[in-house]
């Protein structure tokens, strides 16, 4: 097939979408600019960044903050616009449409719930590329678009042997928010993690249905020390009021988001913390040469230990981990990055004790996200 | 522990902000002005104590500016609906507005940052009593204030010459002023009282119940103690019970969990709200007729 017949199809296929999008301005803009859309992105004067909440949260959004200034340094030539606070609806849109006035061709969508406007803002834009942070897309992966996330689990995994090897009442804390599929692989491979090193760990769960609600995280924190939970960690946003609680009562704290040894410098055993710069700075390398369509960006891209730029990292160790559990938590992260290892290598159990992973069966990153169940020894019922 | 006396721990330990706020909300009401800005009152009394308490060192005088800082706004609430006859409505939640913008703008400093708030302080004897102790005294030295507030406001109100004054401008406004009394100085008074308490809430959750700062951490507390002051009808020691009440519905879910009863996490967040609304059904038109007259008015509709 020629070149040019081609791009009269392709021309021909955006004008009848241009139709069916009834009016669209930007869809009928996509038919003079197939060119662009080839490249999306490409020599970009400008990269965009929206997050869900402020960019001083000593969490999630810090970090995402974080990693964009590296990309600020790495780029001198790029104006890294920010956007603080953005919900997750059509606000959304409307932000990274401002962005795109501004000359951005390249917009990271950094929540979970931005998924829906940053591929309503693809779908608008075919020379803009779109990626969106920790979610997944369902169906086919548009050729401007694409999700990242890396495998917080991973860390978690580590982090639970060191909570299981300390715990003396084998009781773990766990606060989370909402039953997501990350939150899920969180908490499962915390548990795995543990009950590696022993097997009577049993990890209990108490969910506050809201990412920042310190009141309610206080009560969780409370209700579970009440029930001799001797190590609590947490999947919330702001992570200060549960780490103070476990300290004050004498229990052991694994963190989440950032390294929070200095609210518990006796409590603190680790935790999984973030580091975006280097992930950041390959997806804005790939799409600067325009080469981002069918890179390993345009998917569902997840990485971890086995491929090595993992965002997350474990954090630094406080004085109850023993030195035989930190050599167990160095073996079990190179096994993590050779392809035989996983938290979920099966055999892998229910809470019904029914075996959902199969013995022997490694599986994908792109299975782990999917997880909807709780394994074995996590206490606490899901929400569906 | 057992399940119950957890539950009630926790619902007195919980519940103590809404409490403060709605002690606050019940004297401004009895003078005849609703204060919808409670909650904006709440979050910078939140954030002027954990700012103060951080800086300082010390957490009375966190509390102590979380009360001026909440009866600062309630102040501003009060001028502009008893001096300028600006709507109480609009004016409470454009308070509240403002609050929240000004507490994210002003608090992103204190994100994080590490404070030293109230410790939990037994009481001597008291928190060996089985149940009891565990239930009432094995908290924060702000929550034991709490314990003597109720008792004062209610007195204050109905015993003494000043609780007369307030009661009168929320009752019969033309009467306080035939006998040579500002109606418009006495609601200022009781409003900015309010506000400062609901402050002291605020302060109670950030400097001794959570021990942290982050933006919107009321997260609607103003709003179930403005609430709740209707489903006391307008009583100190009814705020108390239903504030502790409200309380242990929202320990409720945490406590089940936490013993692995297998119960729907967002079945059990709808306690609380599904438990107001049933008190405020059963209760209906007595709330209404126990209602201070003068804050009828403020409602042109509503029926007596």
């Amino acid at each position: 097939m020629s070149v040019s017949k081609s791009t009269l199809r392709l021309a021909a296929v955006a004008s009848a979408a241009a139709l069916a999008l009834a009016g669209c301005a930007s869809a009928t803009e996509s038919v003079g600019s197939t060119g662009d859309s080839a490249a999306p992105g490409k020599g970009t004067k400008a990269v965009g960044f929206i997050m869900v909440g402020p960019k001083d949260d000593f969490g999630y959004n810090q970090a995402v903050y974080e990693g964009s200034q590296v990309i600020k340094k790495e780029f001198p030539d790029l104006d890294v616009l920010t956007a603080e606070n953005v919900p997750e609806d059509d606000t959304a849109a409307t932000t990274m449409e401002q962005m795109i006035d501004k000359g951005a061709k390249l917009i990271f969508a950094t929540s979970y719930g931005h998924l829906d406007a940053a591929m309503k803002v693809a779908a608008a834009h075919p020379d803009v590329v779109v990626v969106q942070q920790g979610n997944t897309i369902s169906g086919a992966v548009p050729k401007n678009a694409g999700t990242y996330f890396g495998t917080v689990y991973e860390p978690m995994y580590l982090a639970g042997i060191a909570a299981g090897a300390s715990t003396k009442t084998n009781k773990l804390g766990y606060v989370y928010a909402f039953p997501i599929p990350q939150t899920i692989a969180n908490i499962d491979a915390f548990e795995r993690g543990a009950q590696s090193v022993n097997p009577k760990a049993e990890t209990i769960t108490v969910s506050t249905s809201s990412w920042c609600d310190p009141g309610k995280q206080q009560a969780a924190a409370a209700s579970l020390l009440s029930q001799h939970v001797d190590v609590l960690t947490q999947h919330q946003d702001c992570t200060a009021t549960v780490i103070q609680a476990a300290e004050k009562a004498g229990a052991m704290t694994v963190g989440y988001h950032a390294d929070a040894s200095s609210l518990a410098p006796k409590g603190w055993l680790t935790g999984a913390v973030w580091n975006w710069g280097p992930l950041y700075t390959d997806i804005v390398k790939t799409v600067l040469a325009g080469d981002f369509v069918g890179s390993k960006f345009n998917a569902n891209y997840r990485v971890g230990y086995k491929t090595g730029t993992n965002p997350f990292v474990l954090a630094g160790f406080g004085p109850d981990v023993s030195a035989d559990a930190k050599a167990k938590i160095d073996a079990a992260q190179k096994w993590l990055g050779t392809d035989a290892g996983s938290p979920f290598v099966g055999p892998v159990e229910d809470q019904s004790g029914k075996v959902v992973i199969k013995a022997g069966t490694v599986p994908t990153y792109a299975q782990n996200d999917a997880l909807s169940f709780f394994v074995k020894g996590v206490v606490g019922k899901l929400a569906k | 522990m057992s399940l119950v006396v957890d539950v009630m721990g926790g619902g007195v330990a919980g519940g103590t902000s809404i409490m403060f706020a709605a002690l606050g909300e019940t004297v401004g009401e009895r003078s005849g002005v609703i204060n919808l800005g409670t909650e904006g009152s709440m979050l910078v009394g939140a954030l002027t104590a954990y700012a103060v308490a951080t800086d300082s060192g010390n957490p009375w005088m966190g509390a102590l500016a979380g009360a001026v800082a909440g009866g600062t706004l309630a102040a501003l609430h009060a001028y502009l609906v008893v001096f300028r006859g600006a709507s109480q409505f609009a004016v409470g939640l454009s308070l509240l507005f403002l609050a929240l913008g000004l507490t994210s703008l002003f608090g992103a400093a204190y994100v994080g940052r590490p404070v030293v708030g109230f410790s939990d302080w037994h009481v001597p004897l008291l928190s060996d009593v089985p149940a009891l102790g565990p239930i009432f005294f094995q908290h924060d030295p702000l929550l034991y204030l709490s314990y003597l507030l109720v008792p004062a406001v209610w007195f204050a109100l109905f015993r003494t010459r000043l609780g007369l004054l307030v009661r009168t401008a929320g009752e019969r406004a033309d009467s306080l002023t035939v006998h040579g009394y500002s109606v418009s100085w006495t609601r200022f008074g009781a409003v900015t009282f309010g506000g400062m308490l609901a402050g002291l809430g605020g302060a109670h959750l950030s400097i001794a119940y959570a021990n942290a700062w982050f933006e919107n951490m009321v997260s609607g507390r103003g709003f179930i103690a403005v609430a709740l002051v209707i489903f006391a009808v307008w009583s100190p020691w009814r705020v108390m019970g239903g504030a502790y009440l409200f309380g242990m519905a929202i320990a409720l879910g945490p406590a089940l969990q936490a013993r692995g009863y297998e119960w729907n996490q967002f079945a059990l967040d709808a306690i609380p709200f599904v438990m107001t609304l049933a008190v405020l059904a059963v209760l209906g038109r007595r709330t209404l007729s126990s209602s201070p007259a003068e804050l009828k008015r403020v409602f042109e509709n509503a029926p007596t």
